[in-house]
């Protein structure tokens, strides 16, 4: 039996067979039909946000702390373009999203109509795919074809673009298992040889770490579990991403804390004096390598990821294994166990030995300060005081994400959403929203720069309409810090630009949004503010001053290598040599 | 600020990339890109090699398959091998790839390109041209008093040849279809 219906209708009946449970989005003209047709009916929730970039990294948001697809809908022209950031973003962390856009009918298309923009053309180079949907009878299975493609294999974002009149007219439902897409099946099975040879070399490895990243997180709770399983049997150590933080513990006895340029002592020492390297779901990304020929030059690299693009790509790997994390896992595992569970305990005890030296340096120390708040105390706090809590943390860019990064344990995978690659400031507010909104009693926290944050503001609007209480932990330093912080190390101390004047007042703010804004400017008060934000039951504003000079360490500087990294209390006046200068 | 001593050619893919331009051996290869016939497909592997840096030395795309709703892109690119290896791997993950097949590596194979070549001239020129064409198994397509359009089939270098010989003899305008290209036997 056929069914035959509208175009519009089709949006909603594919959604709703590919089980989505919310859309962000944002009406316009060439999406009426579809708006019309999300109004008659009750199984998908619209979330309307205030920005169509707030849209998409809600949906993001959502994507990264479900492990589901996120749903954005929006019309032609400045709908679409307003969501190329977001699209970049999750192409750049690969974030399963899928958007749908209007656009104007088939026959205007090319004449310069109003809202016309080519969107396809536009976001060609930053989708892992994009449709024009030119017939109302291939709408059905085009969009089952563009969930199957954002969620397999390396996941990322798709966008199907539908004309009006294709919305508007009458056509046949192509249900979704006859949707057409097996032509699109990443291997998932990593080569059984390869995974032997693996195995070979973490049996007799004296100084091996695994090198954790999005990719672990991106296969599913299990390859987490996997990855846990694996390391405490071995017990070789453990350092992770800023995209795979929360896969491995932050309790966890193997746990180095992450690695990269703004990563620990010890994960960056170990990374450059291992003798075995286990990339996993990892992409060797420049903030993690640092200068390439020196990283980690005495090491063999096994290389365990979906995307074959990703190996050998940057840095040359001994061991590469093409396939999904959780499942080369679960066969490492086996095979390693059925070859008797073999390690180097009398090596790995001398590696420990040595990482707990590298421990001793206590990297992550600051000075204490009475009276002004120190940006990595304020974040010290606030893990202690959320500690055990059903929490999620999204973030901005800059200082305040890596200090997160720093300060904050993840203790379970789909609890930490930041943008990575892309590095978007104004991504965690509507983040934020996006997580809330797919888990309505847990606590989300933004940890937030008062810079990013203005970017994005408007998305408080979007929180207040749907009660998502989301609690926006601003630091405050009234200044953009991370470009402060390059700016005092390689551009003289001219801080051009790098300061926020005219900042609102951020409670008033929140009061003229009718959530709750706290101010805090003393240590001696912070506990007990914090607590306060905990306590509301609603969105919050928190402003929290901070130290405004305060710089972010450790710190590879551009053009450097793992094992020459600045600390807290160095002196940091031309650390960046003038080849790093160039690099960013 | 100190001059920056960065050296020419560096960072093409990373940043932190900066190679030693002279360890680089550079190598041309042929690739037959199968794919998906929908619009925006040549947009789509052409934006991959200029969004990437790759480079591209000839380029041809037609449809092969009407019923299967196949077209062949031929290409012909230069880079490093780890560029080579990568302008494939990123190639074949491209959703409307359906398979790439380095020709260059794969065995032996037969490359061909048609060229149109006009040349003007009268006299002595004139003829020594039409005489040069026969050498080449180039064919006269247009003829006027002072002009000739020769069509040739042939390798790259066979066409580079001819356009040489023909540039002092009068050539004003080419046209070449870029690269086709088959792997040997079956």
């Amino acid at each position: 039996m056929t069914r035959q219906m509208t175009g519009a209708k089709m949006v909603v009946q594919a959604l709703k067979d590919q089980g989505v449970e919310v859309v962000f989005g944002y009406p316009g003209g060439a999406v009426l039909p579809i708006y019309d047709e999300v109004f008659q009916q009750n199984d998908i929730r619209h979330i309307l946000v205030r920005h169509e970039q707030g849209a998409i990294h809600a949906a993001e948001g959502y994507a990264r702390s479900t492990g589901k697809p996120g749903v954005v809908l929006v019309t032609s022209g400045p709908g679409a373009t307003n969501v190329v950031t977001g699209i970049v973003d999750a192409l750049m962390d690969s974030i399963p999203i899928v958007v749908l856009s209007g656009q104007v009918p088939t026959f205007m298309i090319g004449s310069d109509a109003f809202q016309e923009g080519d969107t396809v053309g536009i976001t060609r180079p930053c989708t892992k795919m994009n449709w024009l949907v030119k017939e109302t009878d291939k709408l059905a299975e085009t969009i089952h074809q563009a969930f199957h493609v954002a969620t397999t294999g390396r996941p990322g974002p798709v966008l199907v673009d539908i004309p009006k009149d294709v919305q508007f007219a009458t056509g046949t439902y192509c249900e979704k298992p006859k949707a057409k897409t097996d032509h699109y099946a990443p291997r998932v099975k990593g080569d059984p040889e390869m995974i032997t040879k693996l195995v070979e070399l973490m049996e007799t490895a004296e100084r091996p770490v695994f090198y954790t990243g999005g990719g672990v997180i991106n296969s599913g709770p299990g390859a987490s579990h996997l990855l846990r399983e694996f390391a405490e049997a071995t017990g070789f150590p453990v350092t992770s991403t800023l995209m795979g933080l929360g896969a491995y513990p932050a309790s966890g006895k193997s746990w180095l804390g992450m690695l990269g340029m703004h990563g620990t002592y010890q994960a960056n020492w170990a990374m450059h004096d291992c003798d075995l390297m286990i990339n996993i779901g990892a992409r060797f990304d420049d903030r993690i390598t640092g200068r390439i020929n020196a990283f980690s030059p005495g090491s063999k690299k096994a290389h365990i990821d979906i995307d074959p693009s990703s190996i050998n790509k940057v840095i040359h790997t001994d061991v590469p294994i093409i396939g999904d994390v959780g499942h080369v896992l679960e066969d490492a595992l086996k095979i390693w166990k059925s070859r008797g569970r073999k390690v180097n305990r009398e090596a790995l005890a001398r590696w420990w030995k040595q990482i707990e030296e590298w421990k001793a340096v206590d990297c992550l120390a600051y000075k204490p300060s009475s009276g002004v708040i120190r940006p990595q105390h304020a974040l010290a706090r606030l893990e202690a005081l959320t500690k055990g809590m059903d929490r999620y943390i999204t973030t901005e860019v800059g200082q305040h994400q890596m200090w997160a990064a720093q300060y904050l344990g993840f203790e379970d995978p789909n609890r930490w959403m930041t943008s990575g690659g892309l590095g978007t400031m104004g991504y965690g507010l509507p983040a934020s929203v996006g997580v809330q909104i797919a888990h309505p009693d847990a606590l989300v926290i933004n940890v937030a720069g008062e810079a990013s944050w203005l970017m994005n503001m408007q998305e408080m609007g979007t929180a207040m309409q749907y009660r998502a209480p989301v609690k926006q932990f601003i630091l405050n330093n009234e200044r953009l810090g991370m470009v402060r912080q390059w700016q005092e190390l390689l551009h003289g101390e001219r801080y051009s630009s790098s300061w926020s004047e005219a900042l609102p007042d951020f409670v008033k703010l929140a009061e003229a949004f009718g959530c709750k804004g706290i101010r805090c400017d003393n240590e001696a008060d912070l506990d007990d503010a914090i607590r306060d934000m905990l306590a509301y039951d609603g969105p919050v504003i928190f402003d929290c001053l901070v130290e405004k000079h305060e710089n972010c360490f450790p710190m590879i500087p551009s053009g450097n290598a793992h094992n020459d990294m600045i600390l807290g209390d160095a002196k940091t006046q031309g650390v960046i040599g003038a080849s790093g200068a160039v690099l960013v | 600020m100190s001059p920056l001593q960065i050296k020419k050619g560096s960072s093409k893919h990373s940043a932190y990339d900066l190679r030693d331009p002279n360890a680089e051996l550079i190598e041309t290869h042929t690739l037959a890109v199968i794919v998906d016939n929908e619009s925006g497909v040549l947009a789509r592997v052409i934006g991959l090699f200029s969004a990437r840096g790759y480079n591209i030395d000839s380029l041809t795309v037609a449809e092969v398959d009407h019923l299967g709703h196949r077209s062949r892109i031929t290409v012909v690119t230069s880079g490093t091998p780890q560029v080579i290896t990568q302008i494939k791997a990123q190639l074949e993950r491209m959703v409307i790839v359906h398979e790439v097949h380095d020709l260059t590596v794969e065995g032996p194979s037969v490359q061909r390109e048609l060229a149109l070549f006009k040349v003007k001239g009268r006299g002595d020129a004139r003829i020594e041209a039409l005489r040069l064409a026969e050498i080449f198994r180039a064919n006269v397509v247009d003829s006027t008093l002072e002009s000739f359009v020769f069509e040739m089939t042939g390798t790259p270098e066979k066409v580079d040849a001819f356009a040489e010989l023909m540039r002092p003899l009068g050539l004003i305008e080419v046209a070449r279809t870029g690269v086709a290209a088959l792997a040997r036997g079956a």
